[in-house]
């Protein structure tokens, strides 16, 4: 059981950068992509409905670990502790921001739920990108399986790399996405942007799973993931050049899996690697929970996972449909809506219908 | 230091992450049963009542979900050694969580904020139910695991580590049955009080009177029984903590000293860890041993024998948890529940005498009971959790130990400050956002002609 929970947990990470990939490229991408306030909100509703339901990849990801691998869970997080405070702060002004940034017609409200949006995308992957490759590249841990480290040992170049070629990869992946979910000029705007970041995302793959092979192996031969990673983002580029929008988000997410995998095939049968002693290095067996549990967990997933790929599946059929700008360019400009200001029922007078002060399709 | 940080931070952390999660289970359970009202009478007003309620909850839900991913990361940043110790039991639940409720939940939030107009009414109607079911099935794993903790079971020491050897076992924990009762009452309670307030603030304040005495109609007919339930279940959960973690009980009631039968103090003056004779004012005779016991003469242990005994077992240590927090918390939670209900029947009598929309000091008292249930249920969890101090899990290991042992002092003073200064911005932010909202009019009532038309999808 105990391969087979690394696979699990292999399996939800790269479901969370797959599906929460595009959400934080889109994230990255919604005010370049809508040039207004329509163009934006249209590209925040293309994951509108979904990407609550991805980010639980994240959660689940988490707590199969702590589960199965109490152990890789302890040190990983109490060592990436600076890390991984950032990583919350950065989701969380990211999460509240799809909820809190249509609730009041403000111009600077709207500003500064816009840039907690960006800035949450950009530094989520950023930041679970060098906690990943510092898993394979190696940090200082003791015989006590504890991280003896600072929060800038963290930042070796490996795993800056990976960071950013996750970034880069989260950016294309959102750019093909957009270019399925939407229309007329943000269409072409979102295979434009796909364009220019594709040869960016390109060479930092290839570099980043020529640098992965060199960190976790020792022949000369690039293992199956990592060649299939960078076929993948090859034909990534030439579908976002040929203009065929559906391969080309399949080939990034295909690019997407196959990088996050090679870094779990690089680790194994490791957990961490630890650059201070080779003996201390957490493996999947030295930090495993016992067999019960891992049994009992076993059964769980085995009838969960296909429900919640079902259920989720079924989401993305229901959500199928393009979203339009042209859905969002309702009434009267914002700045006529009626003000803010205190108490808006206040000034109604018992009996008489209310009038519909409410923007239209706010939420 | 660090370890009082790693405390003060999962304290204020949870604290705030529970002021969201009973207004998510109340709300999500009473806007499902509004629309449930519109499904089956095709009455407008329930429509109007659903969209209204449900902003509210999603507002809500929001914050109550980041907040939720702080918590579940917390065990590995601040209590390593715990996590390493326990994760193969305490885990399990926590992951389970996940994959049969939060994924349940979000999934279907999403498809019922945004699929009006892409589902079947029916349909439709069974998303706000399962994102019902998935948080109350959330909370389920959350307190199954803190069950654990308070009493731990189905597992066999190895080594001197505990192993999960009955996971059966940890869903039948008593003290997981009846404190995970506790808490599904408790967020019907503060559901049905949200609803409350906001019906009252706009009956006072000109909102449609017939249509939000209807919504405080039904608040008022969950809350009474809900809050009435909350109470008899924490008096079980009483007797049931009292048989496991006597220290907890015993220390609700400073009690220092074995009595055989206890009397229950309203109030005392002095008190504290260092007084052990505090001026007790009025003293109900008997109550405490029923509280405790169930039985009129029943006996509870003191302190001060309990300290003796648990360092005959576990070694040197003082046992005994904080007497002022205990002994306060408890009764902040009791008096307000019992505030709560008595309110609630205020309320149940006007509705039966038809005079709620007009009566002016209840609707104004009504707005202001809404801080009642947040004020209660953080009494609740200080008791139940301040209570279990010294231990992290009662028995096997103690709260000392389980922190992450490399985690710096440096590093906690950056991650309290960045959650208090980001907890205080965004709850503010929310709370100003539920106001508004709540101070909001209802959307307007829809033409005969539109009755079966789509009902227009929200966006964000």
């Amino acid at each position: 059981m105990v391969p087979f929970w690394f696979i699990v947990i292999a399996v939800l990470w790269t479901g969370f950068f797959i599906l929460e990939g595009f959400d934080f490229g889109v994230g990255m991408l919604h005010s370049v992509v809508g040039q207004d306030e329509a163009g934006r909100r249209a590209a925040i509703n293309t994951i509108g409905p979904l990407w609550d339901g991805n980010e639980v990849w994240l959660i689940v990801a988490g707590a199969a670990m702590f589960a199965a691998f109490p152990g890789w869970y302890a040190t990983m997080f109490s060592g990436l502790y600076l890390a991984l405070a950032l990583l919350l702060a950065a989701l969380i002004i990211r999460g509240v921001a799809f909820e809190f940034r249509g609730k009041r017609d403000a111009a600077r409200w709207r500003r500064t739920w816009d840039v907690s949006l960006t800035v949450g995308s950009l530094l989520a992957p950023l930041l679970i990108g060098v906690g990943l490759a510092d898993l394979l590249h190696g940090l200082p841990i003791n015989s006590a399986q504890n991280y003896t480290g600072s929060f800038w040992t963290l930042l070796q170049p490996y795993a800056l790399f990976t960071g950013v070629t996750l970034v880069l990869i989260c950016l294309l992946h959102g750019a093909t996405f957009l270019s399925l979910k939407t229309t007329g000029e943000m269409h072409e705007r979102s295979r434009r942007i796909a364009r220019t970041v594709a040869p960016f995302t390109a060479a930092a793959v290839v570099g980043f799973a020529i640098w992965t092979h060199v960190t976790s192996s020792t022949t000369f031969f690039l293992r199956p993931l990592e060649l299939l990673a960078i076929i993948a983002i090859l034909a990534a580029v030439w579908l976002v050049y040929a203009r065929r929008d559906g391969f080309a988000f399949t080939a990034t997410a295909i690019t997407m899996a196959s990088c996050i995998l090679s870094i779990f095939a690089g680790l194994y049968p490791n957990v961490m690697v630890s650059s201070t002693n080779p003996a201390y290095n957490l493996t999947v067996h030295n930090t495993a929970s016992n067999p019960y549990s891992l049994d009992a967990m076993t059964i769980i997933v085995l009838i969960f996972l296909p429900l919640v790929l079902a259920y989720q599946s079924w989401t993305y059929y229901v959500f199928r449909r393009r979203v339009s700008r042209d859905q969002f360019v309702t009434g009267p400009p914002p700045a006529a809506s009626p003000p803010a200001a205190p108490g808006p029922a206040g000034d109604i007078t018992p009996g008489t219908p209310a009038p519909s002060a409410a923007p239209p399709a706010r939420s | 230091m660090a370890l009082d940080l790693a405390r003060w931070q999962f304290a204020f952390t949870s604290i705030n992450h529970f002021f969201f999660v009973p207004v998510t289970i109340g709300l999500a359970f009473l806007t499902a049963l509004l629309q449930t009202a519109w499904y089956r009478t095709k009455r407008d007003e329930y429509l109007r009542l659903t969209k209204f309620f449900g902003t509210l909850l999603v507002i809500n839900v929001a914050i109550g979900v980041v907040t939720g991913i702080v918590q579940e990361f917390e065990f590995g940043m601040n209590w390593g050694a715990y996590s390493r110790l326990v994760g193969n039991i305490f885990g399990a639940p926590l992951a389970m969580e996940g994959l049969a409720a939060f994924f349940l939940e979000s999934t279907f939030l999403g498809l019922w904020l945004f699929g009006w107009d892409k589902l079947s009414r029916r349909v439709h109607l069974a998303t706000i139910w399962l994102v019902t079911v998935g948080s109350m099935l959330s909370a389920a794993f959350i307190l199954a695991a803190n069950s654990w903790m308070q009493h731990p079971v189905g597992y066999q020491m190895v080594n001197g580590k505990p192993q999960l050897n009955n996971l059966w076992a940890v869903f039948t924990n008593p003290v997981f049955v009846w404190g995970y009762s506790k808490v599904i009452f408790v967020s019907l309670v503060t559901g049905a009080v949200i609803m409350l307030a906001v019906s009252a603030w706009q009956l006072r304040h000109g909102g449609d009177r017939e249509v939000f005495t209807r919504s405080a109609r039904l608040a008022l007919i969950v809350l009474v029984p809900a809050m009435l339930f909350t109470l008899l279940v924490g008096d079980e959960l009483g007797v049931i903590e009292g048989t496991y973690q006597p220290m907890k009980i015993a220390a609700a009631e400073a009690q220092w000293t074995t009595c055989q039968p206890c009397s229950f103090s309203l109030f005392q003056i002095g008190g504290g860890n260092n007084d052990q004779t505090p001026t007790q004012v009025i003293a109900i005779p008997h109550l405490l041993s029923l509280l405790a016991t169930n039985h009129w003469n029943g006996k509870v242990v003191g302190l001060n024998p309990l300290q003796s005994q648990y360092s005959k077992s576990y070694g040197p240590g003082y046992y005994v948890p904080d007497v002022f927090i205990q002994y306060w918390s408890m009764r902040v939670m009791a008096y307000l529940g019992g505030l709560v209900l008595l309110f609630a029947l205020w309320g149940l009598w006007l509705v039966r005498r038809e005079k709620l929309a007009t009566s002016r000091w209840f609707l104004w008292a009504a707005v202001w009971v809404a801080v009642l249930p947040f004020v209660m249920n953080t009494a609740g969890w200080l008791l139940t959790e301040s209570g279990r101090q010294p231990w992290i899990v009662q028995g096997i290991m103690l709260t000392k130990n389980g922190i992450s042992p490399t985690v710096s002092t440096t590093w906690l003073w950056i991650s309290v400050v960045g959650f208090v200064l980001l907890y205080g911005t965004l709850g503010t932010v929310d709370f100003l956002l539920m106001l508004r909202y709540s101070r909001d009019q209802l959307p307007p009532p829809r033409a005969e002609a539109e009755a079966d038309a789509p009902v227009p999808a929200v966006q964000y």
